[in-house]
């Protein structure tokens, strides 16, 4: 049977949609339509949902301390969106106009992370961003053999003596831990469009003498734009609802929204308000992807 | 909370992760008449039964258990406040005893089918615990502190106060603090002089001030690996639960276990029934096996925490009952305090606890 049978066939294509239509209604719709009503409830003394219908939980979503932890979790997933551009949309480039032979490789690398656990992944972090880590040792060899260097010129002591850089327990070592494990997440959408991008277009550019920035700015980057902005919004929505890696990377400082959440619904056992800050995380997200809709039907860059 | 006695930290996680699945079954409760059939559901946390407990119980009962764990009292917490899925014996902490019986999720234990209770302590805070009067709900089972762990190299004297962890640059940038918002916020309250479970948002206000002004030299409110940063070098000074810094003074003989003068948090976990347990009856049996002055050495020998069962003392080995990581200086538990549910006053800690993770 061709597609085009199933097209004409409604029922076989009711009947094969079942299956995901189901799950996506018992696994994903009706668990948040529970958690949505719970967001009207309120807290039993022991920490029970008591159901209701109160704005409560949403004013206090609002509360001044709460908006603060958005605001810096809207800023920490920003910036690490921002570096994964810069990092990502490169590699992109290189692997869609990478000879045919590697491409598969490359591929393969940028997929590679994900055959194993994110716990794990985030744990070889704390191994090299610690004080007695990797890379502190790393810094402390160099270090170590640039004062022989300045030693036997005669100049001893310029040095001064090793301090280990704190490079744990911070937003920069939660940023690195976003970049890193959203990366791919980037790599991949860009890579999707590039890749089907009609390369005429670019060769008639420099042909046409533009030299080789000005057809990536003005041909590259905007035909590829459909993609970018799905990698840009998939690493931004990753990264604003993250939850281990502030935990376990992050310091004193580095509560996010995620980390907000799993406190109302363990500890604090206040799971109505634990439910309006993630309905507001969601309205959010719901936002941003409304707004990749709109600018992707603006577009007239390359679908895929 | 947790205590376990796995090695690395990457297991830990991967049981938690496992006990997660492992737990999502559920039982068909079934009714039988007469006596029950010979089976058991327990839900423990890991690594918390001695390593024939269950199997020797199995043998001399002739009963089929089936073993389940938790991660956390939330975790338990959770599960039964949405009804009991079929548990017959669980292990909750202190204020979780006193939050499941308050929302009637506990069964009365019936005293008669417990002979061997005659055991426990008789020292109030085991025999008649504020959140478990009488023992009504619920037989003490083991006990702990949360104290300091620190490197005995790296600190000019081992610290027999909380000032160094609370109110002093001394060691800036070389503690942690717990994850654990009524621990931490607690034992702060202690160190003030207040009591640990105090409800009065002046107390609880000047606690968190304390503590913001404190976060510039504490590196990290570690969740589950204080005991980690301390072992890797990362931190000299981490409050923890006894049971993990224990646990790595096995490892490295420079780490030491101490509770300050203030006094602390004792925690203490307890054998109950759930309301809706299949097996009641069964379940009693269970808790009077345990409470064997014999069995509950065994586990106690093997688990590494300090018993709540006074007949059992005499076969605890040596080491464990001079070891302060297990059982701490008697005057300084008299000092000390557990938790209990503060009900809606829950809503200041976890205000006081945003602000500082906020601050």
């Amino acid at each position: 049977m061709s597609i085009q049978n199933v097209r004409e066939n409604k029922l076989v294509a009711a009947i094969l949609l079942v299956p995901a239509a189901g799950w996506l209604v018992i696994f994903f719709t009706l668990p948040l339509a529970i958690v949505w009503i719970y967001s009207f409830g309120e807290r039993g003394p022991q920490g029970q949902t008591l159901l209701a219908l109160s704005l409560d939980n949403y004013k206090r979503a609002v509360e001044w301390i709460h908006l603060g932890i958005f605001l810096k979790s809207l800023w920490i997933a920003a910036v690490s969106t921002a570096i994964c551009f810069l990092m990502g949309f490169p590699l992109a480039m290189g692997i869609a106009f990478a000879p045919a032979r590697y491409k598969n490789i490359l591929m393969l690398l940028v997929i590679l992370p994900f055959w194993t656990n994110l716990l794990i992944r985030t744990y070889a972090w704390i191994a090299v961003l610690r004080t007695r880590g990797f890379l502190n040792f790393g810094l402390e060899w160099v270090h170590a053999k640039l004062d022989a260097v300045f030693s036997f010129i005669g100049l001893p002591g310029v040095m001064g003596t090793f301090k280990p850089l704190a490079l744990l327990y911070n937003i920069p070592a939660v940023i690195i831990g976003l970049v890193y494990v959203a990366l791919p997440f980037l790599v991949l959408p860009i890579y999707a469009t590039l890749e089907k991008l009609d390369r005429s277009y670019l060769e008639a550019s420099l042909d046409l003498g533009a030299g080789q920035w000005r057809t990536l700015f003005s041909i590259t980057m905007p035909l590829a734009f459909p993609g970018i902005v799905s990698g840009l919004l998939l690493v931004f929505i990753l990264s604003l609802g993250t939850y281990l890696t502030p935990i376990l990377l992050g310091g004193t400082d580095s509560m996010m929204i995620g980390n907000l959440i799993a406190q109302e619904f363990s500890s604090a056992r206040d799971w109505p308000f634990g439910s309006a800050i993630s309905f507001l995380l969601l309205y959010v997200t719901f936002i941003v992807l409304w707004l990749r809709a709109v600018v992707a039907s603006r577009s007239k860059g390359v679908g895929y | 909370m947790k205590r376990l006695l796995s090695s690395t930290m990457t297991r830990r996680k991967f049981l938690k992760g496992a006990t997660a699945f492992g737990v999502g079954m559920t039982f068909a409760p079934q009714l039988v008449w007469g006596a029950e059939e010979k089976k058991l559901n327990l839900y423990n946390w890991d690594t918390y039964i001695g390593e024939n407990t269950v199997s020797n119980f199995e043998k001399k009962f002739g009963m089929k258990v089936q073993y389940d764990l938790f991660a956390n009292n939330e975790e338990l917490f959770a599960k039964l406040k949405e009804g009991n899925p079929g548990y017959d014996v669980i292990w909750p902490t202190d204020y979780t005893v006193e939050s499941l019986t308050i929302l009637k999720k506990l069964m009365p234990l019936d005293h008669s089918k417990l002979p061997n209770m005659k055991n426990i302590d008789p020292d109030p805070n085991f025999s008649n615990p504020p959140f478990n009067p009488g023992l009504k709900y619920g037989v003490p089972y083991m006990w702990g502190t949360i104290g300091v762990g620190y490197r005995k190299s790296k600190v000019n004297k081992p610290p027999t106060s909380w000032k160094v962890l609370f109110d002093s640059d001394e060691y800036s940038g070389r503690i942690a603090l717990l994850a654990d918002m009524r621990s931490v916020i607690g034992i702060t309250l202690k160190y003030l002089g207040y009591k640990m479970n105090s409800v009065v948002p002046e107390e609880i206000a000047q606690a968190r001030d304390l503590l913001i002004k404190q976060k510039k030299h504490i590196k990290s409110f570690a969740e589950d690996n204080g005991q980690d940063l301390l072992l890797s070098g990362e931190c000299d000074l981490v409050m923890e639960w006894n049971g993990d810094i224990h646990q790595v003074m096995a490892e490295d003989k420079d780490l030491a276990y101490i509770v300050p003068n203030e006094g602390t948090q004792v925690w203490m976990d307890n054998v109950c029934i759930p309301v809706g347990a299949p097996h009641p009856d069964n379940a009693h049996t269970f808790i009077n096996y345990i409470l064997d002055a014999k069995v509950n050495a065994d586990i106690a020998n093997f688990i590494h925490y300090g018993t709540a069962n006074i007949a059992a003392k005499k076969y605890i080995v040596k080491e464990d009952l001079a070891n302060p990581a297990i059982y701490p200086p008697a005057d300084i538990v008299a000092k000390s305090e557990s938790l209990v549910d503060v009900g809606n006053n829950a809503r200041l800690y976890d205000e006081a606890w945003v602000a500082i993770q906020a601050g």
